[in-house]
């Protein structure tokens, strides 16, 4: 039997919506009268941090989002780029951090499910994953359980789909111990002239649901990740959404194949907050209302209310506008691909959300009330202090230093992660996991995308300013460092609860820096998604606005990759090394940082970033040079090394400057990229970088058996070195549950 | 050389298959969808890898009881040539076309990684262009690729030379590190590898590419 749930409002029911009392009496004026139990839940949802942005408007208005290729920027599904040739790139970044702390597997399955649609849904065929994901200590009695449940989950739903996993990051840090980071990042391919979007039109017009049935699965998911976490927050297990990428791949396919027909007027994936905020996106966005009927809803469980059917957030649905007569075409093709297509409603020119229910009307709302009307927050804060410059010492053992950071959770090899996802399906990865950006090439041409997530947290936390600009001045190197010209960035901001004034702080500290770097380095935002009130019992995570970069190359046969390819290339540093060891891996692993009062991080120089990233490309891209490497965490020691490993050949340098050796080797200043290429190469730079007055220094060459420095100042055999590397991830997940 | 691909809802390697077919043949294959009772005659028909089925119930049963499957059995009896790779292998296992079963990874985790194979037949339809014992790179990526058979019928596969590639390392646990089988009659051929990632170096290797030359060079 159908029901309508009729529960009265009180003041308790609005405050487990996560309504705040003023909050429900903007609902009362926005709607000129009380609203009914539905109606609460679909304000409730619409005005959630997740899907309001309310508390990050304000800032997010602040970021350059325009350069003349930016096709689409923020506000869509997703970014839209173009690569020339009538081709787009369409990429977004987004979070499912809690449902992957209470549920890793389903959490981070469904996290790659939903970024996946954002995608598809405009069109594109999605032709990489990436994933950026930060846990807890290593010693932390969930770390292992989480890390394994969130690989197995990314990968069971990225292989099954069969999209590429390519990439990412993994951290691991205190703050993150009771609220991991689970960023999912999806890249497509799309024809320029065949994007689609979400802006409904056409009064008359039917609405379209297909894809999975709706169940009574993550209700609710949208508040959640809207709170801060509690102990008791595993009870919301309820709230996780369960994935299915057999039927995801069978909706990406459906989609495209009616995507290749004229049919579609406007379409948008059912992510958090399901069929509310798809429908409300759509009207919305063609100024339009729209008309449910819920009856027509394709329902797994029975008796389901409104109110459960409007906040599922079962996966794997989409919502259409269809051009009229084209419903019976469309249907053939959704049937072909056994899922479900169901006409539920239809385009009105009220500009209300209407839903009825077995022949009554139970929701009626103004579309630009639930949108329009959110309530916009400019939160107070507080700038982060300013950081003193750390005098850091020297390790007494410079060899076992650089074993136990190599060797260690922080700059170990991932290939125990990356194994685990199919990094190879379709056929175009011509640049696996493991160096500085992942090279997918554009299917049928010689065209290659280069793309790469980065962020380091512990700068973020000492300077959110220096941090928002190295996080994106770090994607932008490690594309140029594969020979890619960086296009645009998706951003996935991660931090804790906005309401407090030094958490607000960071958030707009990180803002400041990344607009910045977008600006200097022509390199903008065109998509991306706000992840607050990452805490448990008011404990922050490091503020962690991770970006994702994606760039193009034009010869992708031209790619540079990490690996030493000859023995007796010489060894090129460009870029000047100072001493700036404050907030860098080797301070904080080795002299454990105070973790409250954290010393100054490097210092990012924009202009300085782009001049030595742009002289490092043309090598690239004319074929002189195919090794090359970034330096970031670790600094110089920690590329030399991952070069070296790569390659399985050693290296020999020395280094001359006036700096302390542990500053030289492990201090992390940016825009420094090693190259190692014939000495006749390597010297050709050298005279260009210096008529360009960028700092060129021959260090040394490659060849041999060991890891060298200054004569054996540092001196470690290649063997223990790569064991070391290979080693850490394995046996600490040996046994995992 | 007229081939077909076999696309069943969830594959997800057959437009891999098509495009190396395409790219050493010079043929581009016709792909057949799982529905189809009947499709027109080929020389070559080609099982490609995926999640066919979401890999529900187990990995290739549901697909080895398609329409398609029907026909595939019947021709594949017949005698026209017939490869599976990865969920490709595990239907033509569920099919009985071949003989044992692809179990769990004995890790317990998917794996996609290259790895080292040894040519252990360079006499059959799908391998006459490399050498016996020749050592090839192929990746591999599944969740599902411990060969498994009883004693008997891994001696009958040994003995009647019908084991075509061996893992030179561990990767899943298979019964005699065995990676790829052929039928009593060797026109079919069942692999968890897959040859199709291998065909330019770009991809990280070519080693893959003699698999589809031997197929195209003995059926011209």
């Amino acid at each position: 039997m159908q029901k309508i749930d009729d529960t009265e409002i009180t003041p308790e029911i609005v405050k487990e919506h996560g309504l705040t009392p003023e909050e429900y009496e903007r609902i009362v004026g926005a709607m000129g009268r009380a609203p009914n139990y539905t109606e609460l839940g679909i304000y409730s949802v619409m005005w959630s941090e997740h899907c309001s942005y309310k508390s990050s408007r304000f800032h997010l208005k602040k970021l350059p989002t325009e350069a003349p290729w930016v096709i689409c920027g923020p506000g869509e599904n997703a970014g839209v780029i173009d690569i020339g040739d009538d081709q787009a790139v369409i990429f977004k970044m987004e979070s499912h951090n809690h449902p992957s702390y209470i549920e890793p597997y389903q959490g981070a399955a469904t996290g790659v499910g939903g970024i996946l649609r954002d995608v598809f849904t405009m069109g594109a065929r999605p032709v990489a994953n990436l994933n950026a994901l930060r846990f807890g200590e290593p010693n932390h009695p969930k770390t292992k359980h989480l890390l394994a449940g969130v690989v197995e989950g990314v990968g069971g739903y990225g292989n099954c789909v069969g999209v590429p996993t390519v990439g990412g990051e993994t951290n691991f840090d205190p703050s993150y111990n009771g609220n991991i980071l689970v960023n999912a990042m999806t890249v497509g391919i799309a024809d320029k002239d065949k994007i689609f979007y979400c802006a409904a039109a056409g009064v008359g017009n039917p609405v379209v649901y297909v894809g999975s049935k709706t169940g009574r699965d993550g209700i609710h998911g949208a508040t959640m990740a809207s709170a801060e976490f509690t102990e008791d927050s595993e009870e919301k297990r309820p709230t996780v959404q369960v994935g299915d990428p057999f039927t995801e791949k069978l909706l990406i396919e459906a989609c495209l194949e009616l995507m290749d027909t004229d049919a579609i007027i406007a379409i948008q994936d059912m992510g958090a907050a399901g069929l509310t905020s798809s429908s409300v996106e759509m009207a919305s966005k063609g100024g339009v209302g729209f008309e449910l009927n819920l009856d027509k809803v394709p329902q797994r469980e029975e008796n389901m209310t409104p109110y459960e059917m409007c906040l599922s957030e079962s996966q794997e649905r989409m919502l259409m506008v269809l051009k009229p007569g084209r419903e019976a075409m469309a249907q053939a093709i959704f049937e072909k691909w056994e899922l479900d297509f169901a006409v539920i409603g239809e385009i009105t020119d009220t500009g209300k959300l209407t839903l009825t229910f077995g022949g009554e009307i139970v929701g009626d709302m103004p579309i630009n009330s639930l949108v329009d009307d959110a309530p916009e927050y400019e939160r107070p804060y507080v700038a982060t202090p300013k950081r003193e410059v750390a005098d850091v010492p020297a390790a007494n053992d410079l060899n076992k230093a650089v074993i136990d950071l190599i060797g260690g959770p922080h700059l170990c090899s991932r290939r125990w992660i990356w194994e685990q996802y199919d990094h190879m399906v379709m056929g175009d990865t011509i640049q696996r996991p493991g160096g500085d950006a992942a090279v997918v090439r554009v299917h049928g041409t010689d065209k290659a995308l280069a793309i790469c997530t980065d962020v380091t947290p512990r700068y973020c936390f000492a300077d959110p300013v220096e941090g928002g600009r190295q996080a994106v001045a770090e994607t932008w190197r490690n594309i140029t460092a594969v020979g890619g010209t960086p296009l645009a960035i998706t951003n996935c901001l991660n931090f804790g609860n906005p309401e407090r004034t030094d958490i607000m702080g960071q958030f707009v500290g990180c803002l400041e820096g990344m607009a910045e770097a977008c600006r200097a380095l022509d390199y903008p935002i065109v998509s991306g998604n706000v992840s607050l009130y990452n805490e448990t019992n008011g404990s922050g995570i490091l503020p962690t606005p991770a970006i994702g970069g994606v760039g193009v190359m034009a010869d992708s046969s031209k790619m540079a990759t990490i690996d030493f390819k000859r023995a007796g290339d010489v060894v090129l540093l460009l870029g000047e090394t100072k001493n700036e060891l404050g907030s860098s891996l080797y301070q904080r692993e080795l002299f454990a940082d105070d973790e409250q009062n954290p010393s100054a991080p490097p210092h990012v120089d924009l202009a300085l970033e782009r001049r030595t990233g742009d002289f490092v490309r043309t090598f690239i891209e004319s074929g002189q040079v195919d090794t090359c490497h970034d330096l970031s965490d670790g600094g110089l020691i920690a590329a030399l090394a991952d070069m070296a490993i790569a390659g399985g050949m050693g290296v020999n340098v020395t280094v001359e400057n006036d700096l302390p050796l542990h500053a030289t080797l492990f201090s992390e200043t940016q825009a420094r990229y090693l190259i190692a290429a014939s000495a006749e190469v390597a010297g050709a730079i050298r005279k260009k970088a210096n008529e360009a007055g960028i700092p060129a220094a021959v260090l040394g060459a490659t060849g041999g058996k060991r890891l060298r420095v200054n004569d054996g100042a540092v001196d470690i055999t290649m063997n223990k070195l790569t064991k070391a590397h290979a080693g850490w991830m394995p046996n600490f997940m040996a046994n995992a549950s | 050389m007229k081939s077909a691909v076999i696309v069943f809802p969830g594959s997800n390697c057959d437009r891999d298959m098509a495009v190396a077919l395409e790219k050493v043949t010079g043929v581009k294959p016709t792909m057949v969808w799982h529905q189809d009772h009947d499709f027109d005659a080929v020389d070559f028909i080609a099982l490609p890898g995926g999640f066919s089925y979401g890999d529900y119930l187990r990995c290739g049963a549901m697909s080895a009881r398609s329409n398609v499957m029907t026909e595939v059995v019947k021709r594949a009896a017949g005698g026209v040539p017939t490869l599976g790779i990865c969920n490709g292998f595990q239907v033509l296992t569920e099919t009985g076309l071949l003989p044992g079963a692809l179990m769990r990874n004995a890790g317990l985790h998917f794996v996609c990684k290259d790895v080292k194979l040894s040519v252990e037949n360079a006499d059959t339809l799908f391998t006459a262009d490399y050498m016996e014992g020749e050592e090839i790179l192929v990746p591999v990526a599944h969740h599902d690729g411990n060969y498994f058979a009883d004693d008997d019928t891994l001696d009958e596969l040994e003995d009647e030379g019908r084991v075509a590639f061996r893992y030179l390392m561990d990767v899943n646990g298979s019964q005699r590190g065995i990676a790829g089988i052929t039928n009593a009659r060797g026109n079919i051929l069942g692999m968890m590898p897959h040859p199709e990632r291998m065909i330019e170096p770009a991809l990280g290797g070519s080693h893959g590419r003699k698999l589809f030359t031997s197929i195209m060079n003995r059926l011209g």
